[in-house]
Formats: C-alpha cells, sequence, structure tokens
C-alpha cells in the first residue's frame, strides 16, 4: 500500500477534470491504496453545498464526492488560503473536509509516497 | 507542462523510469507533442519509458483516422512509430475514450458503431493501469 495525495485543482463542470480525478481517487481506493486528496485553487468549488448541476446536464460533484467514505477515502483536505480568497467558508462547504494552510498541504506532500494532480 | 518551448536535458542523470499521462487532444494544445518530445527525449538518453496513459482529452491521441495537413504532426502516427521501436505501452481510458467517440473493433461491435478508430499498438483499458503506471515509475509526468 502507498500513499497517494490527489490535489483536485479545477472547478467541477466546466472541465471533466474534477470527475476524473475523482474517479483516479476511487480506482486507487478499490485498489487499496492509502488515499488523500486535497481540494486547492479553484478546485474548492467542488465542495460548495446546494449544487444544481442538473440545470446544465451535469452529474452532481457533490453526491460524487460523498461517496468517497465507502471507499474509506477520508483524508480530504482543503486550502484555507484559497477558500478565504474567494469568500468561501467552511459553513458554505458540503462535504466533511480538514481546512489546512498552504503550508500544511505542503507538508502534507512531502509525506506521500506518489501526488497526482487534476 | 504548459504552452512553452521545452527542452529536455537528461544529462549526467541515472537512468529513470518515467509513465505519461497526457491530458490534452493533439493541435487544441501543445501538451501531447511536449509529451511526444520528452518520450523520445528520455528514450534516447537511455531511460526507460514505463507507460504512456492518455486520459480526459488526451484519448484523442489514439484515433488513427486522424488528417492533419501535411506540415503539421500526425500524433497517433509519432506515438505508433515509437511504440514499434521502442515498445512503449500506450493505453488509453476505455471510459474516456468511449464517450468521446474512440472506439476499437471490440467495443464498436459492443455498442453497435458502424467505425472504429483505435488499434494496436493502442490499448484500451481502465484506471487501474494508471495508478499500476504511477506506483511502477520512478516519475509520473502530467501533460495538460
Amino acid at each position: 500500500m502507498k500513499k497517494i495525495l490527489v490535489l483536485q485543482k479545477q472547478a467541477p463542470y466546466g472541465s471533466s477534470l474534477a470527475r476524473d480525478g475523482l474517479d483516479y481517487v476511487l480506482t486507487s481506493a478499490a485498489y487499496d491504496q492509502d488515499i488523500s486528496m486535497a481540494f486547492i485553487g479553484e478546485g474548492v468549488w467542488q465542495l460548495v453545498k446546494s449544487q444544481q448541476p442538473a440545470e446544465i446536464k451535469q452529474k452532481s460533484q457533490l453526491a460524487a464526492l460523498e461517496v468517497l467514505s465507502l471507499y474509506d477515502v477520508d483524508k480530504l483536505y482543503a486550502c484555507h488560503e484559497d477558500l478565504n480568497e474567494r469568500g468561501l467558508s467552511p459553513q458554505d462547504l458540503g462535504v466533511d473536509v480538514t481546512c489546512i494552510t498552504r503550508a500544511e498541504i505542503k507538508q502534507l506532500m512531502v509525506e506521500q509516497d506518489h501526488v497526482i494532480g487534476f | 507542462m504548459k504552452g512553452f518551448a521545452l527542452h529536455f536535458c537528461f544529462c549526467d542523470t541515472r537512468p529513470m523510469k518515467f509513465s505519461l499521462l497526457v491530458l490534452s487532444a493533439p493541435h487544441s494544445r501543445q501538451a501531447s507533442q511536449s509529451a511526444l518530445k520528452f518520450a523520445q527525449t528520455a528514450l534516447a538518453n537511455g531511460h526507460e519509458l514505463y507507460r504512456v496513459f492518455f486520459y480526459q482529452d488526451g484519448v484523442h491521441n489514439a484515433s488513427q483516422l486522424q488528417s492533419p495537413p501535411q506540415d503539421e504532426t500526425n500524433l497517433h502516427d509519432e506515438w505508433q512509430a515509437l511504440a514499434e521501436a521502442q515498445g512503449t505501452d500506450l493505453v488509453v481510458c476505455i471510459a474516456a475514450a468511449l464517450k468521446r467517440g474512440i472506439l476499437d473493433a471490440d467495443e464498436a461491435e459492443r455498442y453497435e458503431r458502424p467505425q472504429h478508430n483505435l488499434a494496436k499498438p493502442f490499448e484500451l483499458s481502465g484506471l487501474g493501469q494508471l495508478l499500476d503506471a504511477q506506483l511502477q515509475s520512478d516519475r509520473l509526468i502530467t501533460f495538460a
């Protein structure tokens, strides 16, 4: 089992990368890897509650993130500064994440065997 | 790695095992061309290329129907030549490919489509092959 950090860097829906990154997380978890996810930059928008993507014929990223606990992926982090810069606070989020600073995300990256970004 | 001139220098380094993740379509972005150049340069300098994995819009690299003007690069043909010369593993994410109309003969039959546009040395497979590439390689490099 390897420690893998998946960085989610893109807002949902505008590109498919948010969903593609999540699919990689689910695959890796199914193969029993030790997965952490960090939502940084525009990626923090994936966490916002009350998403209504059916209006634009998209599947909900938030609903997809909710299945992560079934795969024992529970190490979810969001970048504190990136939330702040976008006027978001933890109350705006629909997923249980730990808010950490950029410096702490850097430390998280150092602790991994592998890092991949979407 | 994004749109700038890339000059890969591997001088004085120990041989490494690389895998590449290609996320962009040919022509729309420079990423596929950069990935190809990186692959060629790494191999020419004695490094190992474990796998090239095509995901998201990168799956379009595998279309054997792409027909660019003669003075532009045909990425499909370049990847094919690389695989034939070096035995490089070219894996295309099956879920990403099917939804974008990149099908091999078996999938075309399964989904009752009149054509297919993917054939060896490209192979359709799952995301487990990307995980395997990440675990088996010294470095996985993303071209987006």
